[in-house]
């Protein structure tokens, strides 16, 4: 009896987990043994960390397309305002747009390939397509920053109108999270390396892919809103 | 076999996004579904590019179509990429996208309703210049 929590006098439990989360209180530093005392809702008990970690970041993910959506919604109101400036007609290269798509989506299969190979614990595989996601993620970026500098360098840069501005604004805040998502990359492969596949590593890697994938949702409504529609203004 | 255990979720309960080892799947069909959904996106992206330069369908509804096979590729990605299904453990998972879509969709509509009845209702600007001289 002396190891259940259950024998223990309801007020003494109520300080212990407060919000009765049913986490913690059996955990180390209340000197228990790492265990949680509850149940929680049906049979399965609560759910567990890499569900609670997923959803978590499925939410901040969400909440992060919500901030694009204000770019895009600024970009599609002042698409038109090119205040006598170049337009995209005259700007964009539908070739180079292409082709970056086409570096994100196969980053993105690869990031996919590195999901199932940490999901057997293949360190090798899982390494080999976390490379293969960022060199093609790199070529991507060395690619925007080309555009960026050759626009900028013929007099289309952020503050020539209004549409440059927010053109620059959007498609530059995408080339953030892509920089982003490569620091976070390389720093995973170290630790994938290092510390191997602990339920920790396994979590963050799922964190990542999100990221990842989403980075290539947002690029698509991207390269349609920004680009495809702007060719033909 | 302890450690591969670990990750899988109990009998009825929830299911984080983007999750790939579901016990009953070999790794050649996980790949298999990455493979279908990076097939389905190329040809949707390869349409949506045909598309934008063609002057086989009628002009202005030319944005409607990419409109379309935006969203089409958007819903391959989510389901092939991040795994979004319909199935109970994923309820969570679809009312917080179901959230987003509602917000991003009152952003985007809402701004351009506005800014477009703001443009009907603006001084045209070489009346502007008049009235200001």
């Amino acid at each position: 009896m002396s190891t259940s929590s259950e024998a223990l006098p309801q007020r003494h439990r109520r300080d212990m987990d407060p919000h009765r989360l049913g986490r913690g209180y059996g955990a180390a530093g209340y000197g228990g043994r790492g265990q949680d005392y509850t149940t929680g809702r049906g049979e399965g008990g609560p759910a567990s960390k890499r569900v609670i970690v997923g959803f978590g970041f499925w939410i901040f993910l969400l909440s992060d397309i919500v901030m694009f959506s204000a770019f895009f919604a600024a970009h599609a109101v002042l698409q038109t305002a090119t205040a006598g400036g170049p337009s995209g007609r005259d700007l964009f290269d539908p070739s180079r747009v292409a082709l970056e798509t086409g570096f994100l989506l196969a980053s993105s299969f690869t990031c996919g390939m590195s999901a199932v190979a940490s999901s057997v614990r293949n360190q090798l595989w899982t390494q080999v397509s976390l490379l293969v996601t960022g060199v093609l993620g790199a070529c991507f970026l060395a690619l925007e920053a080309y555009e960026f500098t050759n626009m900028i360098r013929i007099g289309a840069g952020p503050q020539t109108s209004a549409f440059l501005s927010s053109f620059f604004a959007v498609v530059g805040l995408h080339g953030c999270h892509v920089t982003a998502g490569l620091l976070w990359l390389g720093t995973m492969m170290a630790q994938v390396f290092v510390k191997g596949f602990r339920p920790n590593i396994q979590r963050r890697l799922l964190c990542f892919n999100l990221f990842w994938h989403t980075l290539d949702i947002i690029w698509v409504a991207l390269f349609t809103i920004v680009y495809l529609i702007g060719l033909g203004r | 076999m302890s450690g591969r255990r670990e990750n899988l979720e109990p009998d009825g309960s929830d299911v984080a996004p983007g999750v790939v080892d579901a016990p009953e799947e070999t790794v050649r069909e996980k790949i298999g579904g990455y493979l279908l959904g990076l097939v389905l996106a190329t040809l949707l992206t390869i349409a949506s590019f045909y598309v934008a330069g063609t002057t086989l369908i009628w002009g202005p509804s030319i944005p409607i179509a990419l409109a379309v096979l935006a969203i089409a590729q958007i819903g391959i990605h989510l389901a092939f990429f991040l795994h979004i299904t319909t199935a109970p453990d994923n309820t969570n998972n679809i009312l917080a996208l179901a959230f987003g879509i509602l917000i991003v969709v009152l952003v985007v509509a809402g701004s351009l309703w506005i800014m477009d009845h703001l443009n009907q209702n603006m001084v045209p600007m070489d009346q502007m210049m008049r009235m200001q001289r």
